[in-house]
């Protein structure tokens, strides 16, 4: 039944044996114990759990861990280089655009994918870009200026 | 030296949080560690004739399958209650698993525990269950109708207490004498908390030792310890560790003493070795406590000048199957306490009847009764402004206790501390430009356009409580909060809180208040919270009680280091008690250069070869600090909506919210719980609500039909304030984590009704649905 | 969140996803963005025995386009859609509606192959797609045959597809001259997907009159419809304001829709009256130019 894949994961490559089932989310938590990418829900809504596949942010709820083979992801773990911060780990620290942080993972890496794509948004963009990221504490505000703050400093 | 009490310093918490190091329940993996699943009751109300587990046990990794019985035949008590509302209140046994009827969808029946995660699951799908369904009741007007299914032998109409307060004759004949009563019906309906983080708890057992740990997402980790100790395994609290590390969020929904929490205890105790388990979503909309559920009838008594004579409030309050933690005590002491709100009417009566349903217990969510009677007395007032002809800021105005009127003692058994509620609504009128938005208005419906404007004027209790209050209505625990504080030989500090940190910020907070406390930068303070095994005691975090009363615990125990401080400085620097006093972060000789910093003294204290007689060594103090009263923050905030008439859909074109909540530690954090607290409840007014079929069936179970408030649906919140401090506790403060929640859900329906009436909509049923609007505006 | 155990197959071409769905039969699906399937597995609503992986197929990842027809490969992602040069400027409507697509994380992976063959009452393709005349490219154990929307969308969740044919792509219209297109969706707050949505095409002649016009509605009954009622009445007319007002007045009966908590049947015909008239508004005036 297992599959054994390989799969870059913040820039270190790991082989692993995974049943088909397993979700890359389970894969990065349970497998590799990067427990910075969180699951909130079970309905692929919430996007506690975006990591960046081959660059592109995904739920990785939403997807099997086999169906990474050979792919590069980026976690929450992986953003910080070198030890620094990320612009936007800076921004919402900054901002304080996080309270409980269980979200925040998710958002921040939903962000960086966002904007590679629109580097100077507006509010609204942005807004509309953290469609598929709830936050139950923050009322979003503060992760709005937070990411519109990076995309200033990026 | 810095003055960190009011400056938005940046959370010391957060770099964890930023690079995914945060440490959740169930982020923690322990060597042989196993995993429940929970078999729960797909039916809202059956007898439970048997259940068949052998195919499940024989299923690979299985490693033990218990049911309710098995936890009862080992002793296991039903879960307690901790608010006795009335003396005659009944109280159902509340079993950890269903032993032989089930009494609401999710009501767990039997566990499975496996190797993995997945073996439980599977298996758990292998456990046969024969159910005898029976009729169910979801709603708690139909539930103490005659001939309403029973959802427990003991409380044969479903009503679990009548509870009253006010004076009701006084308030009936000032009601009969009024030139004009407004009447309201109001359904305030049921929410699911939905915090980010599923619920999650481990047992951890360890033989040899005979102790075990207990990890939970929880709000309170001692009073878990004490409720599963004292009243559900019989066991020895010194023997036990509760330990809620970082939790994701808890907006009351974490404070409740939870089965899972005794079944993971229970099982690794049973099997020596560890079991984690951890909610999937579909199971926290089915088994976290659900919040709100009223249906009420209130009236208002009002003269012909606007002058407001009494409000008589009737509420039937659904408690759903069992009474949770604190389940009586929302809807009745938290809740007609605050009917109030910021006037002076000399008459309330309010009647509650507590009732149960085949449905999900129903418990404290974010503001917790508070924004139930907001909801009453502000929709009453715009309701009464309107009926009267007057604006509704000036029919506020004419009632308001006025601000030198404080300490004011309301008709309903509070004694407000402190309030300036004109100044609140002065501001709140010029920030939004309150006139300019009326002309707009009359200019918009010449045009067909729908705008409205909703005020909130609402009135907040919290810092729970003084526990003689506490005590005296029915709570069956102290409310007063315990910290210690431990200065190191090198003047590094930490602090021990009984209060919990799931988001609010107390790793800062704190740390700020101590910084400045004792002369030390923040740096060096480390905030230790969520542990018995390191934290005196505590009673935790809900109610805004945090700052008012585990600031003011901390507080109390930086005095005494003072005081201990003090006596060595004095001794070090020769000089008398007297002359020493704590000036810019040192302890300083009046009128001199000479001093010592708090480095200086902790040294001499841990290494007390020159040190004053008598005096023991070392630099710790512990203190318990109980409140002398509530404290009760205030505000007003202003919603100006626009109604889309094609469809019905709101949007919100302004929020602008005043909120007082006395003196503000750290800006920054205060306005971030704002934020949040207003997007709960905004939530509330316009998307969130729990439907159930009449099975009982909970048809809003997922993050796909239960609407959670998203980026793109909220508008950019005015923040502002004025500060009018809390004269009982030594920070001044009163507390700033629901006020958003507890005012803005009125306000926004507020700004709805107000949209449409002058088409003679009196009023819409929330969540405002495009729909419900749409209805409303076109009678249908 | 755990799904049942399955078998898991790579395709690397259609031919072996084809066959491998031959051999495997009724207990085989075919996995693309996985933003259907998945969710259904991890509800343990959907419990296939084996899982086809097709998203690494290169041939179905494109967008090309042939003189008037625009080529899309079932695997091109709803992000893809949105912002394909290409699309915008051959089919605008189609990447301003993929754009309205669950949220963006769903759009990164989503694919138009498996949101048509998954055939969900609310989902957005199914209306573009019919309105918009786009043929599905069908390909089965003896072939690829071509299936025009008309014909395609069956039921709720039901689809023309037999057992063991796949979509391979997806040709629209490219529009010209004369011809615009929009998408109105009323969104459900909480999944995103449509309480309704309507898309509109009109082609207007010389005169400014219209000679086509295909209305399609999503969301509001069990399986995409077109509103011909509207369609018969706009055609050969000119479509200034009162007209489409007028022929927007009845888009559907509330007893051909669906009814459940988010959305009455009546309140759904009705927004098919509002969206049909505010997508017919916006698509002359994309005619026009």
């Amino acid at each position: 039944m297992g599959h054994t894949i390989k799969v870059t994961v913040n820039g270190v490559t790991h082989e692993a044996t995974v049943e088909p089932r397993m979700l890359l989310v389970q894969f990065l938590r349970e497998v590799l114990m990067l427990t910075g990418t969180h699951i909130g829900c079970d309905t692929s809504q919430c996007g506690a759990c975006t990591v960046l596949v081959d660059g592109v942010a995904t739920k990785s709820c939403t997807m099997f861990a086999v169906q990474a083979d050979g792919r590069e992801i980026t976690t929450i773990e992986g953003l910080a280089a070198n030890g620094d911060l990320h612009p936007l780990q800076k921004a919402f620290w900054e901002e304080h655009g996080l309270q409980c942080g269980f979200c925040t993972p998710g958002v921040i890496i939903s962000s960086y994918d966002f904007l590679k794509r629109n580097p100077n948004p507006t509010e609204e963009e942005i807004r509309h870009a953290l469609e598929g990221n709830y936050c139950r504490c923050t009322g979003y505000q503060n992760i709005v200026k937070a990411v519109k703050k990076a995309a200033q400093s990026m | 030296m810095a003055n960190y009490i009011g400056s938005s310093l940046k959370r010391k918490e957060d770099r964890r949080f930023i690079t995914g190091k945060g440490t959740y329940t169930d982020d923690i993996v322990l060597p042989n560690m196993t995993y429940a699943y929970i078999v729960r009751s797909p039916h809202a109300h059956a007898r439970i004739k048997a259940i068949h587990a052998d195919k499940a046990l024989a299923h690979p990794g299985v490693v033990a399958v218990f049911t309710g019985k098995d936890l009862q035949d080992d002793g296991v008590n039903p879960l307690p209650t901790g608010w006795q509302i009335t003396d005659s209140m009944i109280e159902p046994p509340h079993p950890v698993v269903a032993v032989d009827r089930v009494r609401y969808v999710g009501n767990p029946v039997a566990v499975v525990i496996a190797n993995s995660r997945a073996a439980a699951k599977d298996a758990a799908e292998l456990v046969e269950v024969d159910y005898e369904i029976l009729p169910a009741v979801v709603d708690a007007t139909r539930a103490i109708e005659k001939g309403a299914p029973t959802v427990h032998d003991e409380a044969p109409d479903n009503i679990s207490f009548t509870w009253e307060l006010g004076d009701k004759a006084a308030t009936d004949d000032a009601l009969s004498k009024a030139a004009h009563i407004t009447r309201l019906e109001i359904v305030n309906q049921r929410l699911i908390p939905n915090a980010m983080e599923p619920r999650s708890a481990i047992g951890d057992y360890h033989p040899a030792r005979d102790e075990l740990t207990l990890y939970t997402s929880s709000q309170n980790p001692h009073l878990i310890r004490l409720l599963m100790c004292a009243f559900v395994l019989g066991i020895p609290e010194h023997k036990v560790r509760v330990v809620s590390p970082d939790v994701g969020g808890g907006f009351g929904s974490k404070i409740f003493h939870y089965p899972e929490e005794v079944i993971v205890s229970w099982a690794s105790r049973k099997l020596g070795r560890p079991v984690k388990w951890t909610a999937e979503r579909s199971e926290s909309f089915l088994t976290d406590a659900h919040g709100r559920d009223h249906y009420t009838v209130a009236e208002m008594g009002i003269d012909k000048d606007g002058t407001i004579l009494a409000l008589r409030v009737n509420t039937i309050a659904n408690l759903g199957a069992y009474l949770s933690t604190f389940a009586g005590g929302i809807p009745t002491w938290l809740y007609g306490t605050l009917l109030a709100g910021q006037y002076k009417y000399p008459h309330i009566y309010v009647q509650t009847k507590g009732v149960f349903t085949h449905t999900t217990p129903v418990d404290a969510y974010r503001g917790a009764g508070r924004p139930e009677a907001t909801f009453v007395v502000e929709r009453l007032m715009d309701t009464a402004a309107r009926e009267l002809g007057m604006d509704p800021a000036e029919l506020r105005r004419k009632n308001f206790i006025p601000a030198d009127a404080f300490p004011y003692e309301t008709p309903v058994v509070l004694t407000y501390d402190s309030g300036n509620y004109e100044a609140s609504l002065e501001k709140a009128m010029q920030i939004i430009d309150y006139q300019k938005w009326r002309d707009e208005q009359a200019k918009a419906r010449n045009q067909g356009r729908l705008i409205g404007i909703g005020l909130s004027c609402y009135i907040e209790a919290c810092g729970i409580a003084p526990s003689k209050v506490a005590g005296a209505i029915g709570v069956r625990a102290g409310l007063y909060e315990g910290a210690s504080i431990r200065v190191h030989p090198t003047g590094q500090v930490t602090v021990y809180t009984g209060s919990h940190s799931h988001g609010q910020g107390h790793e800062t907070t704190f740390a700020q208040i101590v910084a400045d406390g004792l002369g030390v930068s923040p740096e060096n303070v480390e905030v230790v919270h969520g542990d018995t095994a390191q934290i005196p005691f505590g009673m935790g975090t809900y109610g805004s009680r945090s700052l008012a009363v585990g600031g003011s615990a901390i507080w109390r125990a930086v005095e005494k280091i003072r005081e201990k401080a003090k006596k060595i400085a004095a001794h070090k620097l020769e000089a008398s008690e007297d002359d020493i006093v704590f000036e810019d972060g040192k302890w300083v000789v009046k009128g001199t250069d000479r001093a010592l910093t708090l480095g200086e003294i902790a040294l001499t204290a841990y290494v007390p070869h020159d040190y004053p007689e008598g005096l023991e060594p070392g630099l710790e103090e512990n203190s318990f600090y109980d409140p002398a009263n509530f404290t009760f923050p205030f505000g007003t905030h202003i919603a100006v909506v626009e109604i889309d008439p094609d469809t019905g859909k709101v949007q919100i074109l302004r929020y602008v919210a005043v909120d007082d909540v006395g003196n503000v530690i750290n800006p920054m954090i205060v306005d971030g719980q704002v934020h949040g607290g207003l997007a709960q409840g905004i939530g509330q007014a316009l998307w969130e609500g729990a439907v159930y079929d009449e099975n009982g069936q909970l048809l809003t179970g997922s993050m796909m039909d239960y609407a959670i408030p998203k980026a793109d649906d909220l508008p950019h919140f005015e923040v502002d304030r004025t500060v009018t401090p809390c004269p009982h506790n030594p920070l001044g403060v009163k507390g700033a984590g629901e006020t958003g929640t507890i005012a803005s859900t009125v306000c926004i329906v507020n700004a709805v009704v107000d949209a449409v009436s002058h088409l003679g909509i009196k009023d819409i049923p929330m969540p405002l649905t495009p729909e419900r609007v749409w209805r409303a505006i076109h009678g249908k | 969140m755990i799904p049942n155990n399955f078998e898991y197959i790579r395709a690397n071409s259609v031919q072996e996803a084809l066959q491998l769905l031959s051999q495997k039969g009724d207990g085989a699906r075919l996995l693309a963005g996985g933003h259907s399937l998945i969710p259904a597995m991890k509800l343990r609503l959907n419990a296939p025995e084996t899982v086809i992986d097709i998203s690494g197929i290169q041939d179905l990842a494109s967008i090309h386009r042939d003189g008037g027809r625009l080529h899309i490969g079932a695997l091109v992602t709803h992000r893809t859609v949105e912002t394909s040069d290409e699309v915008k400027s051959s089919c605008p409507v189609l990447s301003e509606a993929a754009a309205l697509i669950g949220d963006p994380l769903v759009r990164n992976r989503g694919t138009i192959g498996g949101s048509l063959a998954h055939c969900d009452p609310a989902a957005d393709y199914p209306a573009l797609t019919l309105c918009l005349d786009a043929e599905i490219e069908a390909t089965g154990p003896s072939g690829s045959r071509t299936i025009a929307a008309d014909d395609f969308f069956v039921g709720m969740f039901e689809t023309a597809l037999q057992p063991g044919e796949m979509i391979t792509r997806v040709t629209f219209p490219v529009l010209t001259r004369g011809t615009g297109a929009a998408y109105e969706k009323f969104s459900h707050p909480a999944s995103r997907f449509a309480v309704v949505g309507v898309a509109a095409m009109v082609t207007l002649d010389g005169s400014g009159n219209c000679s086509s016009v295909r209305v399609a509605i999503t969301g509001a009954g069990p399986s995409v419809f077109r509103a011909t009622k509207v369609e018969q009445a706009l055609t050969g007319k000119a479509p200034d304001e009162q007209a489409i007002s007028d022929a927007t007045q009845d888009v559907a009966d509330p007893a051909d829709l669906m009814s459940d908590i988010s959305a009455s049947a009546e309140y759904r015909a009705h927004l098919c009256s509002v969206l049909s008239r505010r997508a017919l508004q916006r698509a002359v005036q994309a005619a026009r130019g």
